[in-house]
C-alpha cells in the first residue's frame, strides 16, 4: 500500500496567480504618481470647463481654493439646487470669503502674503452672478491674483 | 541528515494587501488639475478711470442666453464664439494710429476708426448675472488666445533665432526644472513682449439679471 495517492490525471492545472500582486502594485504606483491627496471633500458638483490657453499653477506659491457649483445630489434636499460656494469643507455665503481669506493669510509667511493665488474651481453650469459676487469680495480683500481652474481641452465646445 | 530548507513564505495574500493600498489611494486622491486661466482682478479705487477713445475699445457683451454682442469701430454685431478670436485679433492688430501713436508691429487694416496700437487697445467684457460660467470661460479663453497669437508673432519678430514663441517661452519660464540663469534671460524677453503688447482688459460689474 502506498502512502501517497497518485495524482489524478487529466483536468486543467490551476491558473497561477503569482503575478497578480505585481499587476496590482503596478496600478498602485500609477495612482500614487498620477494623483494628489484631495484638498477638500466636495459637497458640490464640480465639472470644470475646458480651455486651451492654460498656464500651470506654480506649486511653490500658496494657493487657496474656492469651489462653487450646485449641491451634489445627497445635499439637494437640504440645500436646494441653486449654485453655492464651498470654502474648506462647508457651504458658505459670499460674505464668508472675507474671513476665509484672512484665515488663509494667517497661515502664510510674511514674504508670501502678496503671492497668494485664489484658484476658482467652478462648475460649468454655475451662473456668473455668484462668480461676480466672489470676485467683488476678493477685490475688497485685495486678493487679486486669481486662476480660473480648467481642464485642458477645446474651449469653444464647452 | 540533509539540512532542511526553510519553508517558503506564502505570498498568496500579497495581492490582497496591494489591493487594499490601491483602494485607499483611489479613495483619498484626486487627479490633479493645477492649470487654468490666470487673471488679475483690478483693485478697488476711487480714482476716476482715464478717458479712452471709443475707437480703442472693443466692447463685448454676453447676455443671459449666452449670446455674444460685440461693438468695434462704432459698429455693433452679434458674433459666434468660434469667430471671436479672429475678431479680437483684427481689433488689436488694426494699428490705425498715426504720429506718436503709430504701431510698429501691427499688421492690420490700419482703419482710422479702430484701435491705434496695442498699448491703447482695450478689451472690455460685461456679462449678465445669468450668463453660464462655461460661456464666460470660453470667452476669456478666446480673448487670451487672441493676445497670445499677437504676442507669439511679435516674439518671433523680435527673437527669430530663439526658435520658440511667446507661449512656449512662458511655459519654459514657469517650468520649475528650468535653471535660474536661463529664467532670467527668458523673463527679460517676456517682459519686452509684454511691454509692446500689454493685456488691457476691463470687466464691468455684473449686470443685474
Amino acid at each position: 500500500m502506498s502512502k501517497f495517492k497518485k495524482k489524478k490525471e487529466g483536468g486543467l492545472p490551476p491558473i497561477s496567480t503569482a503575478s497578480l500582486p505585481d499587476i496590482v502594485f503596478m496600478l498602485l504606483f500609477f495612482f500614487m504618481v498620477a494623483t494628489v491627496i484631495k484638498e477638500d471633500n466636495l459637497l458640490i458638483e464640480n465639472k470644470l470647463p475646458s480651455a486651451d490657453q492654460i498656464e500651470k499653477l506654480d506649486k511653490k506659491r500658496p494657493i487657496s481654493y474656492i469651489y462653487a457649483g450646485k449641491p451634489s445630489s445627497r445635499f439637494q434636499d437640504i440645500y436646494g439646487t441653486e449654485t453655492r460656494i464651498q470654502l474648506n469643507d462647508k457651504f458658505a455665503r459670499p460674505s464668508d470669503i472675507k474671513a476665509f481669506i484672512a484665515s488663509e493669510r494667517a497661515n502664510l509667511r510674511e514674504d508670501q502674503l502678496n503671492k497668494l493665488i485664489i484658484a476658482l474651481k467652478v462648475d460649468v453650469d454655475a451662473n456668473m452672478g455668484l462668480i461676480g459676487d466672489i470676485k467683488q469680495e476678493l477685490r475688497k480683500e485685495n486678493a487679486l491674483k486669481i486662476n480660473y481652474t480648467t481642464r485642458k481641452g477645446d474651449a469653444v465646445s464647452n | 541528515m540533509a539540512k532542511r530548507s526553510a519553508p517558503e513564505v506564502n505570498a498568496g495574500s500579497m495581492a490582497d494587501i496591494a489591493f487594499l493600498l490601491l483602494i485607499f489611494f483611489l479613495v483619498t486622491t484626486d487627479i490633479a488639475t493645477d492649470s487654468g486661466l490666470n487673471r488679475k482682478l483690478p483693485p478697488i479705487s476711487d480714482e476716476v478711470p482715464p478717458k479712452i477713445k471709443n475707437r480703442n475699445i472693443f466692447v463685448l457683451n454676453v447676455n443671459r442666453n449666452n449670446e455674444l454682442l460685440m461693438t468695434r469701430a462704432g459698429e455693433e454685431k452679434r458674433v459666434q464664439l468660434k469667430d471671436l478670436r479672429k475678431e479680437v485679433v483684427t481689433f488689436l492688430d488694426n494699428g490705425g494710429g498715426t504720429g506718436e501713436d503709430a504701431c510698429k508691429y501691427c499688421e492690420g487694416a490700419r482703419n482710422p476708426d479702430s484701435s491705434d496700437n496695442f498699448s491703447k487697445a482695450v478689451v472690455s467684457l460685461s456679462n449678465d448675472r445669468l450668463t453660464k460660467y462655461k460661456t464666460y470661460i470660453s470667452v476669456q479663453n478666446e480673448i487670451i488666445a487672441a493676445y497670445n497669437e499677437i504676442r507669439n508673432r511679435v516674439y518671433k519678430r523680435l527673437y527669430p533665432k530663439s526658435g520658440l514663441n511667446y507661449v512656449e517661452t512662458n511655459n519654459r519660464y514657469q517650468d520649475p526644472q528650468t535653471n535660474p540663469d536661463e529664467k532670467e534671460k527668458l523673463k527679460e524677453k517676456l517682459e519686452e513682449v509684454k511691454k509692446i503688447v500689454p493685456q488691457i482688459f476691463s470687466e464691468a460689474d455684473t449686470k443685474k439679471g
